[in-house]
């Protein structure tokens, strides 16, 4: 167990690699209780979303989530989110744990009267079924037709008699749901989850597992891709990027910055050479620094040492020899194609 | 939890067989257990000097990097050359085909510091007892918050 942010959470259960080829073969269930929940409502709740991100919240309906960042003035990314529309007027936005205060007080400070604005951390559990058998697993405990709920959409309904929002999101880059109760009801949804679970061999995974399982398929994570100062055209995310929507915080940074071109750019690194790239180890080329690792690890997916970080613009081709400075010495490593794995489309 | 009789024990949680001058080393199974899945070993080279306390090699689970710290001085004779290819086995047989060096002791004074099987036995339950106390735990390397999504 480790402690983070006042909340107590498993690394692991049993063995992070067992755990995490679960996901991938199987399935894994995760507490991310420490996820926070930030509501939005009001007849301008929309209008306030729209302002305050980057992906076009008005394309989504009742119903449906979409991935969005909340952006800075400069570009730079304040947190990395989930918006769910519960009501036309009414949006539940999943943020990340560490940056719980600092996005509530962010969207607060700028809706003045123009919406309601709750920090609701405290009144959700958060469980996340996530596997290619996630669906087979809930779909026993659950009257809701799961096939119906598609990828970034979501419902209301009982699993295991308890009243859950039930979403079919994740972040281990495979197929699953995450599920969010109220925090009496969550041991028992846990234990429901388990026991119906067993016969597919559902195992519970810890967050050591999900930060592998996020980098594979190259998920960024807050605090290591994405902070303040790193813009959504360097770290690969332009496509949430929508200008067309019309005016929102930082666009006009993004604009100036397209047009002028990044300097650095976020890229998949695989090690040719024995060793594994950590965060914050020193990207080179022919021994001049030219970049820094944000994440990386040995895949147990692909037994491969792999890794994300930023390298100057010039450096981030495809098939580019670099090197990764390891306890002093530079180890070779070559610029990959992202993401570092791709689930197979259910057929 | 294995302590085999015989074996010195460090606080770091290396084990060392002595044979004459020359010293065996590896890590314990108590070590192994908190590192999770070994995937990477990194080792010094026949005839490098090895300073007592000093890290000598690394080893990597999926998550985090580690030392391994020399409990006696000395010069190298000989890595487990085996380990780079297959650093699991440092988890499936740690007092075993998991060993890591082989070094000719400097100064045989350095083994005085260290612990009997029963010793090391105890000071782990004081540990693990500690760790259960602060509910916060182990000694872990990675103090790194933010991937805590």
């Amino acid at each position: 167990m480790v402690e983070f942010g006042g909340w107590e959470m498993p690394v692991q259960y049993g063995g992070l690699i067992d755990e995490h080829m679960a996901v991938r073969t199987r399935a894994g269930l995760f507490d991310v209780s420490h996820m926070g929940e930030v509501e939005v409502r009001g007849a301008k709740a929309l209008d306030l979303c729209q302002s305050l991100t980057a992906n076009d919240v008005s394309r989504i309906k009742q119903g449906q989530a979409q991935y969005n960042l909340l952006l800075n003035e400069n570009g730079g990314v304040v947190d990395d989110i989930v918006i769910y529309r519960l009501e036309a007027d009414h949006f539940f936005i999943c943020v990340n744990a560490s940056n719980t205060d600092k996005d509530f007080e962010w969207i607060r400070r700028r809706a003045g009267d123009q919406a309601q604005v709750e920090d609701t951390s405290s009144r959700y559990v958060q469980l996340a079924l996530q596997g290619p058998l996630a669906e087979k697993i809930l779909q026993r405990l659950t009257p809701l037709g799961l096939r119906e709920i598609k990828p970034f959409h979501f419902a209301f309904g009982e699993v295991a008699g308890i009243h859950c929002l039930v979403a079919r999101t994740g972040y281990t880059g495979e197929d699953g749901f995450e599920l969010y109760c109220d925090p009496a009801e969550g041991e028992r949804l846990w234990n429901a989850l388990m026991d119906g679970g067993k016969e597919d061999g559902l195992k519970p995974a810890g967050l050591g597992a999900r930060d592998t399982l996020r980098l594979e398929p190259a998920y960024p994570l807050y605090g290591h891709e994405l902070d303040d100062s790193t813009t959504p055209l360097e770290a690969r995310l332009e496509w949430v990027t929508k200008f067309s929507k019309g005016s929102f915080l930082g666009r006009d940074a993004l604009v100036k910055q397209k047009e002028q071109g990044v300097k650095r750019r976020l890229v998949g690194l695989e090690m040719t050479e024995p060793g594994i790239a950590r965060g914050g180890y020193p990207i080179l080329k022919q021994g001049e620094t030219i970049g820094r690792v944000t994440s990386g690890t040995k895949s147990p997916t692909l037994g491969r040492a792999i890794a994300m970080g930023y390298v100057r613009t010039e450096h981030s081709e495809v098939g580019s020899p670099v090197e990764v400075e390891i306890r002093g010495r530079a180890v070779g490593a070559r610029v990959v194609a992202l993401p570092f794995y791709r689930r197979r489309p259910v057929g | 939890m294995e302590v085999p009789e015989g074996l010195k024990y460090s606080k770091e949680h290396e084990w060392v067989l002595v044979e004459g001058n020359v010293a065996i080393i590896g890590i314990t199974e108590y070590a192994q257990q908190e590192l999770g899945d070994i995937v990477y070993v990194e080792l010094p080279e026949a005839g490098e000097k090895v300073v007592k306390d000093d890290a000598f090699g690394v080893v990597e689970s999926v998550k985090a990097v580690s030392d391994v710290y020399a409990p006696v001085g000395g010069t190298v004779l000989e890595a487990n050359d085996a380990l780079p290819d297959s650093p699991e086995t440092v988890n499936d047989d740690p007092y075993g085909d998991g060993w890591m060096i082989k070094l000719e002791m400097s100064d045989k004074d350095d083994l005085k510091d260290l612990m009997t099987a029963e010793e090391y036995a105890e000071y782990v339950a004081q540990q693990k007892g500690e760790d259960e106390d602060e509910d916060d735990g182990e000694e872990e390397e990675e103090e790194d918050e933010d991937e805590k999504k």
